[in-house]
């Protein structure tokens, strides 16, 4: 064999060498000061920004939510006051509240939507990129725009939605005006918006099961809707679980329709979590309040979010 | 037999057409809208206007600082996109291909600080950029967007699908790390390169409870605070609230349109792990 151009033969040489084990040596050197600046130089324009703008206001937020404090004087040590005042506030319990009627209404519309779309999608239908081109769009338009658009179709007396129902002979309700109809105003918008991201999840799951499962499931004579409950479902709790997790997190969070489409009203008719930590602060200047309120929301969310990650051994299945 | 199954699949193609009419029609009807001028509260404008005029999107740019306003959201979203590229490959090399002691722990806090909701840290990052007097100014608006732990979290997973003997090729070849970062792995993960710049650019675009709170003057503004702040002004001039609205899709559809794979792909990937 004749010598092949020394560099480039070591090289590929050892590409084609089957892998090394990790910690090889031939690896750029791992000793020494080099190394180590190396590893800041890589490292540290992430660790900035993190630790400056979330580590460290993170920490803040713990402080100042044991203090009284409306952004311009200095801040008064309170101890748990604000939290004390907040358990004894009703208002603590109805904004909690109108979150929660919120999860309970946009959750199962998206789910059952998201759900059905993506079976219709994974079928044999034609232009199904098409489809589901369509079905993401409001996915990519922003909540402020999805609200605004919202607010117009819903507009009592001239949006779209109560003059078709006029022609129905249907009077429509005030929809965002009424107390009643704000918070269901306000699901509608959200579900529209993420019925697209639910379904491109779901649609993912469904096309990793493998087709030989529910083959073996028809042979047996299971029907259309046996093999959904008993085979497609299961196969695609892990993915359903994701959605869930992530809608859960993301609806106690719900803030910008909100703030878009009712500001919380009519008369705090759907005034949400958010809404009340940004109105404590830059409304009523009560920050510390606020970030207690903060924290109270997080650990929420957190205890919501450990308990389905500790119940889904019941029922989300891994293949 | 075979009939029946030709009407379920015309039923689901009618279905399937139906929900997607459904789900287009309120993006039609801001178009329309906009379109139809004195659009309010008493008139709800025709399918096809009759007069179709671009008064309202005149009225935008004339009377709102609205050129500015978008300016604003599209310099913001390119420096955010740019800045976090950045970070988050150099932070997914570091934490695919340089060990060092303790990098366990550093990676868990990292993925820790993407549980943590903005609303927790709203009121301690005001305070900390007024400190530093940065409210009203785009660098406050920029700095707590130049890490994500969700871009560093994706690029490491892509990075560490990079076959390693690419690197061992490369350091024979006398590369150091900076170069086999630059010439092996980013070359080897485009894909995902792609997908992040999507997401931040969308995520940048669509963002409002942080510009809400520190660009606080209407010149600074980004368009989805000025479109929240726009029919407080123009309460019954909705074909003025749907031009705004129509003029800040567009360019967000235009990056999905250019690359809808990346996004959906994205998501959909985001669900299997």
């Amino acid at each position: 064999m004749t010598a092949a151009p020394a560099r480039i033969g070591a090289a590929t040489a050892a590409a084609a060498r089957p892998p090394s084990r990790r910690g090889s040596t031939r690896l750029p050197g791992r000793r020494g000061g080099r190394y180590a600046l190396t590893v800041l130089a890589f490292l540290l324009p992430s660790a900035v920004p993190l630790a400056l703008f979330v580590l460290g206001p993170m920490l803040g937020a713990a402080w100042i939510s044991l203090t009284e404090w409306n952004l311009l004087a200095p801040p008064r040590f309170v101890g748990i006051g604000n939290y004390l005042d907040l358990l004894g506030d009703p208002e603590t319990g109805a904004v909690f509240l109108h979150t929660l009627l919120y999860i309970v209404g946009y959750l199962p519309l998206v789910l059952v939507g998201g759900l059905a779309l993506a079976l219709a999608l994974n079928t044999r239908l034609r232009g199904r990129a098409f489809w589901r081109g369509i079905y993401f769009l409001p996915v990519v338009t922003s909540w402020i725009v999805v609200a605004l658009v919202w607010r117009w179709l819903l507009q009592p007396s001239s949006g779209v939605v109560n003059t078709a129902l006029g022609w129905l002979g249907i009077d429509g309700p005030g929809w965002w005006t009424d107390p009643f109809w704000a918070m269901p105003s306000i699901i509608l918008a959200s579900a529209w918006k993420d019925l697209g991201f639910v379904m491109v999840i779901l649609l993912a799951g469904l096309q990793a099961i493998d087709p030989a499962m529910i083959e073996a499931a028809r042979i047996d004579g299971a029907g259309w809707w046996r093999r959904l409950v008993s085979v497609v479902l299961p196969l695609l709790s892990p993915s359903i679980f994701f959605v869930v997790v992530i809608s859960l997190i993301n609806g106690f969070q719900v803030f910008d329709q909100v703030y878009a489409m009712t500001g919380g009203g009519p008369g705090g008719a759907s005034q949400v979590v958010v809404q009340q930590i940004y109105d404590l602060t830059f409304r009523y200047g009560q920050a510390g309040e606020a970030s207690a309120l903060s924290w109270m929301l997080f650990a929420v969310v957190l205890a919501v979010t450990v308990v389905q990650i500790i119940g889904q051994r019941r029922w989300v299945t891994y293949a | 037999m075979r009939e029946r199954a030709v009407g379920r699949s015309v039923v689901l193609h009618v279905v399937v057409a139906l929900g997607a009419v459904a789900m287009f029609f309120p993006f039609l009807w801001t178009v329309i809208t906009s379109i139809t001028p004195g659009a309010g509260l008493t008139q709800t404008p025709a399918l096809i206007p009759e007069n179709p005029s671009l008064d309202a999107y005149i009225r935008l740019i004339t009377e709102r600082p609205f050129v500015r306003q978008a300016a604003n959201s599209v310099g913001l979203a390119i420096v955010t996109t740019l800045v976090q590229l950045v970070t988050s490959a150099t932070a997914g090399y570091a934490f695919s291909r340089l060990p060092f002691r303790g990098r366990g722990v550093v990676f868990g806090v990292y993925l820790a600080t993407m549980m943590i909701p903005l609303q927790v840290l709203i009121v301690p990052l005001f305070a900390e950029l007024k400190a530093f007097g940065l409210i009203n100014s785009y660098l406050g608006a920029l700095l707590p967007t130049f890490a994500s732990a969700f871009g560093i979290f994706l690029l490491r997973q892509a990075i560490e699908q990079v076959p390693r003997e690419l690197d061992e090729a490369a350091t024979i070849d006398g590369a150091g790390h900076f170069r086999i970062f630059w010439s092996v792995v980013l070359p080897n993960i485009r894909p995902a390169l792609a997908t992040l710049t999507v997401f931040a650019f969308m995520s940048s675009w669509n963002s409002f409870l942080w510009p809400l709170v520190v660009l606080r003057k209407p010149e600074l503004q980004t368009l989805p605070v000025a479109l929240a702040g726009l029919q407080g002004q123009y309460t019954t001039a909705w074909d003025v609230v749907m031009a705004g609205s129509v003029l800040s899709i567009i360019p967000m559809l235009a990056v999905y349109l250019a690359a809808q794979k990346y996004v959906v792909q994205g998501v959909a990937n985001s669900g299997l792990k």
